[in-house]
């Protein structure tokens, strides 16, 4: 049964900066993932499989390619009457466009006060994972609580940044919340995902504009720890920050174990995303496949070792690909040799070329490039 | 009222396709999976909506539940338009004299209140049974620049092959002169690919004439255009070109998958101008393991690779265990290929499971008696005991696995 009381809220260009080369001509979360997701399919889909029915997607700049994704909602069965899917770009002029959550919750107010749900989830879309929020809300309920945020325990993933690192009583209540500290070890740190009240979250907001307070971290949440039940839910499934080159190479790159696959791609809580009407990934006479994840419509003629392939790829006979993301469309010609390389949509790489690139250092074609 | 619609096209979805045994015993043949995310009903809609035709009756009849939740509203194929857009038309009840389609024409007959409702000027009739893509306006166009009342598509076939299909023997100008079902000795070769276009004023008037006539079998080929040759109606040959193939038998549903792994056959099912649409799967991108051998295969979403493929078409969540060997064959969606199973040769339905060594069909090479050689095919949720031999030829049906079980 759908329809839970909950509205989810999805901020799609926060942490932009941090994957500058993806996200020159798009929001975070419109970029590729996978073989065939955008990473707000992940947020999308774990909202609409957690009962939501009502999604706002808020927006600031580059949200054409997100506009064009997510279209009228169908593919996650948010196009509907009642509720569904409201993209909620810039609103005012354009000295008044957000900085901060802070900013961009004040701006779609109207859209908060006019919502009839009772609870808001708030999520960023810099995560990779599949995470039931019905579980986050009973937990939210039986500790009566004002605000949960979801947390992972361990150590602190590398080159995560601007991390924040939780304390919590055993009873799951929140004590402290550091930003960015130096931490060794295990550690509880936060997914920038939290369940609050409607009406809390819509006074909170206004308290922090009219002091002129603007950091959603440390305005909104590090200030009221205290002053407001704030309780921690821990997710326990698998997860992975995109927040570099790297680490979108890695969680890419992760999608060869098979735990992963199962736990990500739960086939009771499909990720849903746009529908591409290929025709079923085609391999050639001579293609030589090893460990690869390969989307619809690739066309496989030559050989192919620990890579992801988005829909529509094209690799050329003799070629050989090692360690390589190649996002929808682009074509590898006849004979290249490419290794650690990340290419975007639409990349053209002719016969005979040779591109390495190295582990900690992935080389990146940007879209629509002729090499 | 309804805006009028110019063309309107019906779908004959009805037919069961007995000769492909247990793959239509629980859905209609039109809904026979094809070349790894299709279903063969996708090539008439997906023509349809490519030519601009936007209204479209689908008649069912016989083991409807798959197909109509597969069209469901029409969505994947653009067809939830607001006035037009597909609709389904099973047989139903009415105050007096209510029956089943009792044949093509009848079926036809039977929805002329449906077809009247958009007053359309053409009535497209199609068949759910063929592996092609064409463009229906450019045989409309056709068929009003020769001002014809009855327009049929035929396909030149090899000659020594005529005398299986309808043919349609015609003068200079297309017009047709003779019908000839299945001729002993066929004077050419232009098969009849079971697609009309006809001025409706004008098929209205006949179906109703058919239906009076208490002899008539109420099917098309055999009646309705027999009657409309005879009265001198203005009757037209439209010759199309290109990949046509008929999937009624287990052997052309077999051919016509492993087609699409030749690259010398016209029938590029990517193609921007002309995609064939259909009902995708929610799953992830499919995963090649480190000791998988694909070659010459077509592999869909969701599935896992871990043994050995060549020449394959496996539809999606397929699991190749590793050390299994699956060749010249076609794997529909989530069956499981379990540890050394060797399948060739096979059509394998959904949600099977071929057990660790079982082995399922063989290679013609490998058997002596050509007679005793066929495609084997194993029916949907049959699962295979590890070690089972099923032989060539062999159809697996999951209630006689059952019985015999049980015995």
């Amino acid at each position: 049964m759908r329809g839970n009381n909950i509205l989810g809220l999805i901020f799609s260009n926060v942490h932009d900066e941090k994957v500058r080369e993806l996200t020159e001509k798009r929001t975070m979360g419109s970029v590729p993932f996978g073989g065939r997701y955008r990473l707000i399919d992940f947020p999308l889909s774990n909202m609409v499989n957690s009962g939501i029915n009502k999604v706002g997607v808020i927006t600031k700049s580059n949200y054409q390619s997100l506009m064009d994704h997510l279209g009228s909602g169908k593919a996650w069965d948010l196009s509907r009457k009642r509720a569904g899917l409201y993209l909620l770009p810039p609103f005012g002029s354009a000295a008044m466009a957000p900085n901060s959550r802070i900013e961009s919750l004040a701006s779609v107010s109207s859209f908060l006060t006019n919502s009839r749900e009772e609870y808001v989830l708030l999520s960023d879309s810099d995560i990779v994972c599949n995470i039931d929020y019905k579980d986050v809300f009973l937990s939210h309920l039986k500790n009566k609580a004002d605000i949960t945020i979801i947390y992972r325990f361990g150590k602190l993933p590398d080159k995560i940044c601007n991390p924040t690192v939780y304390s919590i009583d055993p009873d799951g209540r929140v004590r402290d919340m550091l930003v960015n500290p130096k931490a060794d070890g295990d550690c509880n740190f936060g997914m920038s995902m939290l369940l609050i009240r409607r009406d809390l979250l819509i006074k909170m907001v206004s308290d922090c504009v009219s002091r002129n307070l603007y950091n959603f971290k440390r305005d909104f949440l590090q200030r009221n720890i205290s002053n407001y039940s704030c309780y921690a839910y821990e997710f326990k499934g698998y997860a992975q920050n995109v927040c570099s080159m790297n680490s979108y190479f890695d969680a890419n790159m992760s999608l060869m174990l098979p735990t992963v696959r199962a736990q990500l791609f739960d086939k009771d809580r499909p990720i849903y995303t746009k529908v591409r009407d290929d025709m079923p990934a085609r391999y050639g006479l001579g293609a030589d496949v090893k460990n690869s994840l390969i989307a619809d419509g690739c066309v496989i003629e030559g050989s192919v070792e620990n890579c992801v392939l988005f829909r529509g790829v094209h690799i050329g006979k003799g070629s050989k690909l090692q360690n390589c993301v190649v996002m929808q469309d682009s074509t590898i010609g006849p004979n290249c040799k490419l290794n650690y390389v990340v290419m975007d949509k639409d990349v053209l790489i002719r016969n005979d070329r040779s591109l390495l690139g190295f582990q900690s250092y992935p080389v990146f074609i940007s879209k629509g490039s002729v090499v | 009222m309804l805006p009028k619609q110019e063309v309107v096209a019906m779908l004959l979805a009805g037919g069961q396709g007995s000769r492909l045994g247990v793959l239509t015993k629980s859905l209609a043949k039109p809904a026979v999976p094809y070349g790894g995310k299709y279903r063969i009903i996708d090539f008439p809609l997906s023509n349809c909506v490519n030519s601009g035709i936007e209204t479209v009756g689908v008649l069912t009849q016989y083991q409807p539940l798959v197909l109509n939740e597969y069209i469901g509203n029409g969505q994947p194929w653009d067809l939830d338009s607001m006035n037009a857009g597909v609709r389904v038309l099973p047989p139903y009840q009415r105050s007096r004299k209510s029956d089943w389609y009792k044949g093509t024409a009848n079926a036809i007959y039977q929805n002329i209140p449906y077809i009247d409702r958009y007053h359309p000027e053409y009535v497209v009739v199609l068949s759910g049974d063929h592996i092609y893509k064409m463009d229906y306006s450019k045989m409309i166009a056709f068929h009003k620049e020769k001002e014809a009342d009855c327009t049929i598509a035929v396909f030149d076939v090899p000659m020594e092959e005529a005398s299986r299909f309808g043919i349609l023997n015609t003068n200079e100008d297309g017009s047709v002169y003779q019908f000839d079902e299945k001729p002993k000795v066929p004077k050419s070769n232009h098969a009849s690919m079971g697609i009309y276009v006809f001025t409706w004023s004008k098929l209205r008037k006949y179906l109703e004439a058919d239906e009076a006539n208490p002899k008539s079998s109420n099917d098309f080929g055999k009646d309705v255009l027999p009657a409309m040759l005879n009265a001198g109606e203005r009757m037209f040959a439209y010759r199309f070109e290109g990949y046509w193939k008929d999937v009624g038998t287990v052997d052309s549903l077999w051919e016509s998958n492993m087609d699409l792994l030749n690259p010398n056959i016209q029938l590029d099912l990517n193609e921007e101008s002309w995609k064939i649409y259909s009902r995708n799967p929610v799953m992830p991108p499919h995963y090649i393991s480190s000791g998988a051998k694909v070659q010459n295969s077509l592999v869909a979403e969701g599935c896992n690779v871990y043994g050995e493929i060549d020449f394959a078409v496996l539809f999606a969540g397929v699991y190749i265990a590793p050390g299994a060997v699956v060749k010249d064959s076609i794997i529909m969606p989530n069956t499981r290929i379990e540890e050394n199973a060797i399948v060739q040769y096979a059509i394998v339905s959904e949600n099977a499971v071929i057990g660790k060594g079982a082995t399922v069909g063989a290679r013609p090479e490998d058997i002596t008696d050509k007679g005793e050689w066929g495609i084997a095919v194993v029916g949907d949720g049959c699962v295979i005991a590890p070690g089972a031999v099923v032989p060539p030829k062999a159809m697996i049906d999951k209630e006689q696995l059952v019985e015999e079980a049980t015995k």
